[in-house]
């Protein structure tokens, strides 16, 4: 912890600095609809982590030549707005920016039946907007949401967490000073009901028993998160129902005039 | 390239592959130490034809605010259209940065370098050490044949003198000073193809793989980083299972490092 800022502790007394426990995620909110124009969208809190997702199509591939024959080209774009960080971000693409678009795509991939759109893109635009550790997992917990928003044919949603160390302490769910002067981040993503990982990373020290409870750790959180994202989908697809079955109502009754 | 794939994985069911190798052998290794003379210390690494150079050259800048006592370490990777038919003149693309990415938390996530060396004035100026790497023929794998390759190009690197009063760096005047080496992380990558494991993909298993799973392994067996890839999946089991492989590849691979 030669890092300049860098508090004593980041630990103590058995409690993280926000208060958390050791396997406490922070407090997670999901919104679909959020953007009127996207064919699916939504919005990801994860404590003051903010990522806004929006999918367009499947619609013609710009440009052409990407168009593949037997499946849809799925575009992955994550960025972070310049009032996100602390310092400004200077916008548009940064090599950390586009190496996190790839592993995302590559995340969300496994989920999607591209071979039912063939010819065709499929576009997801991820904005940070603002950032306080695990974006590109809240990225991901929002892009599979506005997928399945946007009717997108899929074999499972996609979860997403991170769970690093800091401190000594195996932690679920780093914020920003964890982040910043821990010892090790795990970025996760899997698809619930088969269990099966669609993003794993890491960076920093550990063994491979640590890797493997920090995986357990994610497991677990990842059910919750799955948990959240089809409760968020599902609100959103009753109050279509309802707001359509009023429609048919006041049709009837239109025609009982 | 789809229709290879089910050809790949009747080989891998029978524990073999297209050039007759186990799935977890890795191709035959070749290094070759210091073959760039303006370099400040230089590799190059064969893996079967996969050729990968890197270059490590010095420079002195301010250091990033953050850390105003480190040395800087910048990792660059050119897939030059030179090396593969697949490769495009321009700017580095997605798979060119994740190269470059991947190699350089390796190295920084272990504390490789003792960065804290670098510090020649604080907060004004540090050693920025870059690492390119030029791949000169693509057969795959070129994350493992980088980071091998890395990890001797900075072993044998020397500082070149440092006009502290012009604030220049003659770099026609090497010392004979080594830079501070504290770890060396290597990368191992395995390849998954309709659920089989194996090590070290040729270009062509690349091709026609489901998913990818690079693990940086340090000397005392923690691991420093690793990154998924690829639109397939890993199982949990598998994942202890080739975290158990790398140690072993790693053993390997680090013979060559003398």
């Amino acid at each position: 912890m030669s890092k300049a800022g860098a508090p004593d502790k980041l630990v103590v007394n058995g409690k993280r600095l926000d208060g958390r426990k050791f396997d406490e995620m922070r407090e997670l909110t999901i919104k679909t609809d959020v953007i009127p124009n996207a064919d699916g969208s939504a919005q990801v809190d994860l404590g003051g982590t903010r990522a806004v997702a929006a999918v367009y199509g499947p619609r013609e591939v710009l440009p052409r030549h990407l168009a593949e024959a037997d499946k849809a080209y799925l575009r992955v774009v994550y960025s972070m707005a310049s009032f996100s960080t602390p310092d400004r971000a200077r916008p548009g693409p940064s090599r950390r920016s586009v190496e996190i678009s790839k592993v995302i795509k590559d995340a969300l991939a496994p989920a999607i039946f591209l071979e039912r759109y063939p010819k065709t893109s499929i576009d997801v635009y991820v904005e940070i907007i603002n950032a306080n550790a695990g974006t590109r997992t809240a990225a991901i917990i929002a892009a599979t949401v506005a997928l399945a928003d946007a009717g997108i044919e899929m074999r499972d949603l996609v979860s997403s967490i991170a769970a690093g160390k800091a401190d000594g302490e195996l932690l679920l769910d780093l914020f920003e000073p964890e982040d910043n002067f821990g010892e090790a981040d795990m970025p996760f993503a899997m698809m619930p009901r088969t269990k099966e990982i669609t993003l794993l990373q890491m960076d920093g020290e550990l063994t491979k028993e640590e890797i493997a409870t920090l995986i357990q750790m994610n497991m677990k959180a990842c059910e919750k998160i799955y948990e959240a994202q089809k409760k968020a989908l599902k609100e959103k697809f009753e109050t279509e129902k309802d707001l359509a079955s009023q429609e048919t109502e006041g049709e009837v009754k239109n025609e009982n005039h | 390239m789809r229709t290879i794939k089910p050809y790949l994985s009747a080989l891998l069911a029978k524990q073999t592959r297209e050039d007759g190798r186990g799935v977890f052998d890795y191709r035959p290794i070749e290094i070759e130490i210091n073959p760039i003379a303006r370099a400040n210390g230089s590799a190059k690494v064969r893996i079967g034809a996969s050729e990968v150079l890197v270059g490590v050259k010095m420079d002195v800048d301010t250091p990033f605010p953050d850390t105003p006592n480190e040395g800087v370490l910048i990792a660059n990777a050119e897939l030059n259209p030179l090396a593969s038919a697949d490769f495009e003149s321009g700017p580095p693309g997605p798979d060119a940065i994740e190269l470059a990415r991947v190699v350089d938390r390796g190295i920084r996530e272990s504390h490789a370098i003792d960065f804290e060396k670098l510090c020649i004035i604080p907060k004004e100026k540090v050693w920025v050490v870059f690492i390119d790497i030029y791949p000169m023929n693509d057969d795959g794998n070129l994350f493992d044949a980088a980071s091998l390759a890395a990890m001797i190009a900075l072993k044998h690197a020397v500082l070149p003198k440092y006009d502290e009063k012009e604030d220049k760096v003659l770099y026609k005047e090497l010392t004979k000073e080594k830079l501070p080496m504290k770890a060396a992380p290597l990368l191992t990558t395995f390849g998954k193809i309709s659920g089989s494991l194996f090590v070290d993909p040729t270009k062509r298993e690349e091709k026609a793989l489901d998913a990818r799973l690079s693990i940086a392994t340090l000397e005392n067996g923690q691991i420093s980083a690793m990154q998924k890839g690829g639109s397939g999946t890993f199982t949990q089991k598998e994942i202890s299972e080739l975290l158990v492989l790398a140690a072993e590849k790693s053993k390997e691979l680090r013979k060559l490092l003398k």
